[in-house]
């Protein structure tokens, strides 16, 4: 089991309906952490649409978690 | 320098900084809140970033456009916050000794950022619909969410 923070936005943020979490999980990756999250919340967006960062950086969905780890699922982005 | 900024942008103050005998040309890039998108009238919008990494990956893409283009210097801020209509959302200003450069360059920072950058918009329309662009998932074809 790991304990990671989460931090939601824009429209992860809406339908979590809160910017920041701490949980425990058995998830390893975050492609099995956005699963996890998805069916618990019922986001719209699937997996495959999201990317991940771990700790301010861009990683592989399935980089394994590590404990403590600060982890942001990114929607498709949308700037300029 | 990419910078995510929560207030209204100074372009004359920017630009200033980017003054350099040895650049003989300027290319400056401004995106506005414009009224209209896909058909639909926008009222005001929000943006939203997760400025840690969009700095950071703003930074790479000012960094590869140095390396990509013989410029002098590059800069960019993107706002977050609600915008209104007419207000910028997005400066960049590039430097080069030629203009062929600038122009190049400018046109590769825009566009990488507009694809990279964990930044997200949320329109706001005369409806009083919203919508998150490019969030929208199969069955809603693209439609606004409809009003609380």
């Amino acid at each position: 089991m790991l304990t990671l923070h989460i931090q939601y936005f824009a429209i992860l943020r809406e339908q979590r309906g809160l910017a920041q979490e701490k949980l425990t999980t058995t998830a390893a990756t975050p492609a099995a952490l956005y699963d996890e999250l998805r069916a618990r919340h019922a986001f719209t967006l699937t997996g495959d649409r999201i990317r991940a960062a771990v700790n301010d950086t861009f990683v592989d969905a399935t980089t394994p978690l590590r404990e403590g780890d600060r982890v942001v699922f990114i929607p498709p982005v949308a700037g300029g | 320098m990419f910078k995510i900024s929560a207030q209204a942008v100074d372009v004359a103050a920017l630009q200033a900084t980017l003054a350099d005998a040895r650049a003989g040309a300027c290319v400056t890039f401004e995106g506005w809140v414009r009224v209209r998108n896909e058909g639909q009238a926008v009222h005001a919008l929000e943006y939203e970033a997760y400025a840690p990494l969009a700095e950071s990956e703003g930074e790479r893409i000012l960094a590869e456009a140095r390396a990509k283009y013989e410029i002098v210097a590059a800069r960019a801020v993107h706002r977050v916050g609600h915008l209104q209509l007419g207000e910028l959302a997005v400066w960049v200003g590039v430097t080069a000794e030629h203009r062929g450069a600038a122009f190049d360059a400018c046109r590769y920072i825009i566009d990488e950022a507009k694809a990279r950058l964990p930044i997200w918009k949320k329109e706001h329309y005369a409806s009083g619909t919203t919508a998150w662009i490019n969030c929208a998932t199969r069955g809603e074809h693209g439609a606004a969410s409809p009003p609380p």
